[in-house]
């Protein structure tokens, strides 16, 4: 009898110890973001925290100032432009974009990207795009040319100073998208063997060559982007493209699962922070 | 003696010789037969990174060169570039393997 209780307690005690190493390993994306924001904002105790959306202009002095002479003629406005007028122009049929978005795709870029509960993955808004034009019977664009950093960068003007307001459902597969995304986000890649939180969490503020890395806290905010060093405007897709290609890892291709998840992850822990896009680096 | 330490020495000559000849051997111009086993070699350890999506550009740039040597006969070269990027393409592989687990250690919690 004594022998079948110390079993029993035994048994017990496993299944206790199981279920505590279970907990500490169970996802918690609010846990996640509280501690991927504290960790910036201890590392900058004087960027106010709405600033970080502003990338390395938030971490040095000089790039500021040179940044708010050149938003006076900023390098985006030409897209900016091109992009009202694409987003307003009817599609063949006689749609808009309007038609495929809620409130007419005006200032809802925030809540991108969202998960699709009937498809099971995650929905950028260049998918999003994309598919809104498929299904009315235009081609695509491709994802880190020209047209669709238009599009985005009027959606994104459109909802300026709006807070990133991204949501996990109560959906396993949506908490496994987040979670693949944070696993792509610190995964090590490319000959250099870096990862995306090489350089934007180990390193913001920091020089990379001419460059001063911007921190991973609210680096999408400001997406898309008009950088001086491509000579243009430049999507999510074109950005992460080229993070791949610099560390010599082969890119995958522009919205593949591992990138939509990775735009997940990344907007999630930046939430609350407002859009500033569309942005514009050196 | 002398007679009796001929055949010893003979010996002794010929195993010289044979590992002169080994070594030649081995130093011998590479031909497109080995060629053709080092990029099978290479191409089969980058797929294997590119099925764990993690390939290297590196691996690719390799591989363009080896075969660009071969297809100018210059088949030293070649063997060389597709050694080359067999190994970057394991280096990808056990990178992508370790990371599995060890991404971790790099996370803000």
């Amino acid at each position: 009898m004594s022998a079948t209780r110390l079993i029993l307690s035994v048994a017990l005690a496993l299944g206790l110890g199981a279920s505590a190493v279970a907990a500490a390993d169970r996802p918690d994306p609010v846990a996640d973001a509280k501690a991927f924001q504290d960790y910036f904002v201890k590392k900058f105790p004087k960027v106010a925290f709405d600033d970080f959306v502003n990338g390395p202009y938030s971490m040095n002095a000089d790039m500021r100032r040179q940044w708010e002479e050149k938003e006076q003629f900023p390098p985006y406005e030409f897209a900016l432009e091109a992009g009202k007028e694409m987003f307003a122009k009817p599609f063949k049929n006689g749609k808009t974009y309007a038609d495929c978005f809620p409130n007419g795709g005006i200032g809802i870029r925030q809540n991108y990207p969202y998960f699709d509960d009937k498809e099971g993955k995650v929905i950028t808004l260049e998918l999003a795009l994309n598919r809104c034009r498929e299904a009315n019977g235009e081609a695509p664009y491709s994802y880190v040319k020209d047209e669709m950093a238009s599009l985005t960068a009027y959606m994104a003007f459109t909802s300026r100073g709006k807070r990133f307001d991204i949501k996990i459902p109560d959906d396993p597969r949506a908490l496994e998208a987040y979670e693949k995304g944070k696993e792509y986000f610190y995964t090590r890649r490319g000959q250099l063997n870096f990862s995306c939180a090489s350089c934007h969490v180990q390193s913001p503020g920091e020089r990379i060559r001419a460059e001063i890395l911007a921190p991973a806290l609210g680096i999408l905010n400001a997406m898309p982007i008009y950088r001086s060093e491509w000579s243009g405007m430049g999507t999510i897709s074109r950005r992460i493209v080229t993070c791949n290609s610099q560390t010599r890892a082969v890119p995958l291709e522009p919205q593949s699962d591992e990138y939509r998840n990775l735009e997940y992850y990344l907007s999630y822990v930046s939430n609350g922070l407002p859009v500033s896009g569309p942005g514009a680096r050196p | 003696m002398k007679a009796a330490m001929t055949p010893h020495v003979m010996k002794k000559i010929v195993f010289a010789l044979m590992v002169v000849a080994v070594g030649a051997g081995s130093a011998r111009a590479a031909s497109e037969a080995d060629y053709l086993t080092a990029v099978a070699a290479a191409e089969s350890a980058n797929k294997e990174a590119g099925r764990l999506r993690n390939q290297w550009t590196v691996t690719q740039a390799a591989l363009t060169a080896a075969k660009k040597a071969a297809d100018a006969g210059n088949f030293d070269q070649a063997v060389k570039a597709a050694q080359e990027a067999e190994a970057l393409a394991k280096a990808s592989i056990v990178q992508a393997t370790s990371e599995k687990q060890r991404w971790k250690d790099m996370e803000i919690r």
